[in-house]
């Protein structure tokens, strides 16, 4: 099919301001979005940035905000966009460096604050192998373990536009990781960092995130349940 | 403008090898890692199915049968010495990532689940083992998040998103490493008294593959242009369920959990290939297979791909022909909802990118590019050895799928890379921080980042009339047809000459974005240029070969040869031409023997 493909450009060499550059394309309904990237790059001009790898959706590399949403490239097909026009921008609420490249830095500095480790300074079992943890158990933070990291929640929030200190989405979900695993042994902590002025009282649950996740984490529950957390006292 | 840095131990690549060697190197050495990708965007996220280890958690199992399956699985080219390091070492390893808070999935009784993979056999009753640990279908995803959340924890020094580009060598002697800041286009030294590359595979030589666009084979490229061989180059395995067309990878743990391949007619062709283990036939047999049958107009619509099937239909109906059980001696039966709470990710990759529903429907699927057996050649310790008497190149390391040590000989067995990188990852990290507490720096080279320079200044003096694009297609598929599952004399000598043809028309490449902040469209063209050589080398090496050996299929000698080829290939990038070497394979408890499944 034929589309309009939109794409958002800026070269802080050269530029002033950005603009956005036009191209139009015969592509399969099949096609990723990254794929169209891929062939602006091959076929049109060469020197679009932006960062991807994997291609199916697990590294994380290239979420950006594709007719006014936020996806992974590599994840969204161009018929699920049921559009002959594509628009692709980078993430909002993160510095524009070049083309769709943004600075990741405030959302990892946001990451590693809310001690996204084990933490258990108990001794091991003492035939040195595993700690038992059932089934059951496991199942209470399966799903925030499936976080890549990519920033499409946090960058969706209008919380965090308006004020980037807030930890956002993707960093509760990476505490709740934690929070809830049977074998950690720091959850007070966490909900301490979290209970503060920027912390998980920020979500005012607007529920972007959830939308906006490629891996369909629960994300929206996921700060419900820190939140009741903290008010409970009890994981 | 150079920025110099000064560090005990400099790792190369932040995937599960780089942050196992940073975190074991750093408890004693000054250490940083460098990489081009942050760390979290690392192929190892990718891997789905399992890590293998005898931990025995469901069935008896040992560590010495996880050695002999390696052993058979790499077709008698793995180095027996090594083999039986990995898999005792394996069993800590697991439990150590299970310390370190890797969520593994788990038995009724707590304890890390385990599951069926190709080639791993109780060695008596020679019937399917449950021995690759996994967490669902994301073990890699776990894994690479649980090491990098224990990097945080230490502190581990990270250069995120700083591309290496060439390796310092002086006298003979390691003197670091010269990378490039994406971020800034700058150039900087680090220099080091020992530097471990982990820096992954090279799979994006080939059309059809599963393999990121990172995976370029930098490291490989870049230690061969400063005269270090690569070791079994030819052998590269070709996993058969790649999604079709599209190469994204469906795990073996799929048929572990009793999926079924097909043919058009709806026959299960791999029972006439491998009677005893069928599905479950280690992946170089079945992508093997998969041709053959292609050859006698078997495939589906004439378009060289197959059906998975994993509905629960199919998976009980040969369950109970195969007269597979459960634990408990019970009989293996399945539902929708539990097979999909075993593969969600593939289930989410059939929906996405098929529009279909694995318990449902088939899934098409075809040999896809998947991983480098070969590459650097190191010894236990993760030490680069440089020549035919395994001479040690003193403070040069290598690890994970970048090395060649060699654990997999000419097939990798599946859940054997996951270990490879745990445990060399580990060990050449205590190594390399052991060396360079007794050693002191080498001094720089006079102007260390003038081969660099070189390098970029040429991509940017091109003229112009050749497209990076076009010889990367062109390569891509001269590769997947010439040098892919099945190979010829013939073919393998049309690849050699369109590769250098290719390399010619390279030079004529020029990068037009000519600034300095996050130029990937020069360090992409750079990355082909690696590319265009791994291919050669590859080819060469196949082409030399003359026989047929795990990975390594040849038409025109089918036969494995172990008088004349029991023995590993070494290449030299010498100038322009190949130079190839041979050194013996290292054999302990188990001659070589013929191979069936
Ligand atoms: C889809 C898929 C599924 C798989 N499933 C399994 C499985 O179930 N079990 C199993 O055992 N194996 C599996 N594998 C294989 C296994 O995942 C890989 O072989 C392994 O993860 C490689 O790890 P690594 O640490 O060597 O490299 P990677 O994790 O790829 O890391 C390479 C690192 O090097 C860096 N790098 C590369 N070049 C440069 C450079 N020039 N400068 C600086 N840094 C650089 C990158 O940024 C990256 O951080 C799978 C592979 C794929 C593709
Ligand atoms: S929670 Fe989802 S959207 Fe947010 S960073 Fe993790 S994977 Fe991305
Ligand atoms: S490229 Fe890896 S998530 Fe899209």
């Amino acid at each position: 099919m034929q589309i309009k493909l939109r794409v958002f450009r800026f070269d802080p060499e050269k530029d002033q301001k950005p603009r956005f550059d036009t191209f139009f394309m015969d592509v399969d309904p099949n096609d990723r979005v990254l794929d169209l990237l891929e062939y602006v790059k091959a076929d049109f001009d060469s020197s679009l940035a932006l960062r991807r790898s994997c291609a199916h959706g697990i590294c994380g590399s290239d979420a950006m905000r594709i007719n006014g949403r936020n996806y992974l490239a590599c994840k969204v097909l161009v018929k699920n966009l049921h559009s002959d026009q594509i628009t692709v921008e980078p993430l909002l609420g993160l510095r524009v460096i070049k083309d769709l490249i943004v600075d990741m830095e405030p959302f990892f500095e946001n990451y590693r604050s809310v001690l996204p480790y084990l933490i258990n300074d108990e001794a091991l079992p003492e035939d040195g192998k595993e700690r038992l943890q059932t089934p059951e158990e496991r199942d209470r933070f399966e799903d925030t373990t499936k976080c890549i990291l990519c920033a499409a929640c946090t960058t969706s929030c209008p919380s965090f536009w308006s004020d980037e200190r807030y930890v956002g989405p993707a960093a509760i979900v990476n505490a709740h990781r934690f929070i809830f695993d049977s074998r950690d042994r720091a959850a007070e902590r966490r909900l301490n960092i979290l209970n503060q002025q920027i912390g998980v009282w920020r979500c005012r649950t607007a529920f972007n995130c959830t939308e906006a996740c490629p891996r369909e984490i629960h994300i929206t529950t996921a700060i419900a349940e820190v939140k009741q957390a903290i008010l409970s006292g009890k994981v | 403008m150079t920025n110099i840095h000064q560090y005990d131990v400099v790792v190369v690549g932040g995937g599960g090898a780089g942050l196992m060697a940073a975190m074991y190197a750093s408890q004693r050495a000054k250490t940083a890692v460098i990489s081009k990708l942050y760390p979290v965007r690392s192929h190892t996220g990718a891997a789905q199915g399992g890590i293998g280890a005898a931990l025995g958690n469901l069935e008896e199992d040992s560590p010495e049968w996880h050695t002999f399956d390696t052993v058979k699985g790499s077709d008698y080219l793995g180095d027996q010495d090594a083999i039986e390091f990995m898999c005792h070492e394996a069993v800590q390893a697991v439990y150590d990532l299970e310390h370190m808070g890797l969520p593994f999935s788990r038995t009724a009784d707590g304890r890390i689940a385990q599951r069926p993979f190709g080639g791993h056999t109780n060695n008596v009753t020679k019937k399917p083992v449950r021995r690759a640990c996994y967490a669902s279908d994301r073990t890699g995803h776990m894994i690479l998040q649980t090491l990098y959340q224990q990097c945080i924890k230490n502190n581990i020094l990270f250069y995120d998103e700083f591309q290496a580009m060439d390796l310092l060598l002086v006298d003979g002697k390691v003197a670091g490493v010269v990378a490039v800041e994406l971020a800034t286009g700058e150039l900087h030294v680090f220099h080091a008294k020992a530097v471990i590359f982990a820096t992954g595979g090279h799979g994006r030589i080939w059309e059809i593959t599963s393999n990121a666009y990172a995976y370029t084979g930098d490291g490989c490229a870049i230690v061969a242009r400063r005269g270090i061989p690569l070791e079994d180059m030819e052998f590269f395995q070709f996993h058969p369920t790649g999604i079709y067309k599209l190469g994204i990878l469906i795990t073996e743990a799929v048929r572990g959990e009793g999926g079924i391949l097909f043919n058009k007619k709806g026959e299960r062709f791999m029972e006439r290939y491998a009677p005893t283990i069928k599905d479950l036939a280690s992946r170089d047999v079945i992508s093997r297979a998969m041709y053959l049958e292609t050859r006698a107009g078997n495939d589906v619509n004439g378009q060289r791909f197959f059906y998975l099937d994993v509905t629960p239909e199919t998976v009980n109906k040969y369950a109970e022909i195969d007269g597979r059980t459960r634990p408990d001696g019970t009989p293996y039966r399945v539902t929708a909802q539990e097979i999909l709470s075993k593969i969600p990710d593939i289930a989410d990759f059939c929906q996405t990118y098929l529009g279909i529903d694995p318990t449902r429907q088939p899934i098409p699927v075809q040999p896809t590019a998947h991983y480098a057996m070969g590459g650097i050649p190191t010894n236990i310790m993760g030490q680069v050895v440089i020549d035919e008497q395994n001479t040690v190149l003193p403070g040069l390391y290598a690890a994970g799928e970048v090395a060649c040590v060699s654990v997999h000989g000419a097939n990798r067995l599946g859940t054997n890379s996951l270990v490879d990188l745990i445990v060399f990852g580990k060990h050449s990290g205590i190594h390399a921080a052991e060396f360079a507490l007794g050693a002191d720096f080498v001094p720089l080279p006079a102007d260390p980042t003038e081969y660099v320079r070189e390098q970029i200044s040429r991509l940017h003096a091109g003229s112009g009339k050749e497209k990076a694009a076009a010889i990367a297609r062109e390569m891509k598929a001269e590769m997947f047809d010439h040098v892919g599952v099945f190979r010829t004399q013939e073919g393998l000598e049309h690849a050699i000459q369109k590769i250098r043809e290719l390399q010619e028309r390279f030079k004529d490449v020029r990068v037009t974005d000519s600034g300095k902040i996050f130029n990937m469209e020069l360090l992409q063209t750079w990355e082909l240029g690696n590319m265009l050589d791994l291919a050669l080398v590859t080819a060469q090496s196949a082409l030399a070969r003359t026989e047929s050996r795990g990975g390594h299929a040849r038409d025109d000698y089918p036969a494995r040869d172990d008088v004349n080829w029991l023995k590993h290939t070494l290449a030299w990038m010498d100038r322009d031409q190949i130079r190839l070497g041979y050194k013996p394979v290292v054999i302990t408890k188990y001659p070589p023997k013929e191979r069936t499944y």
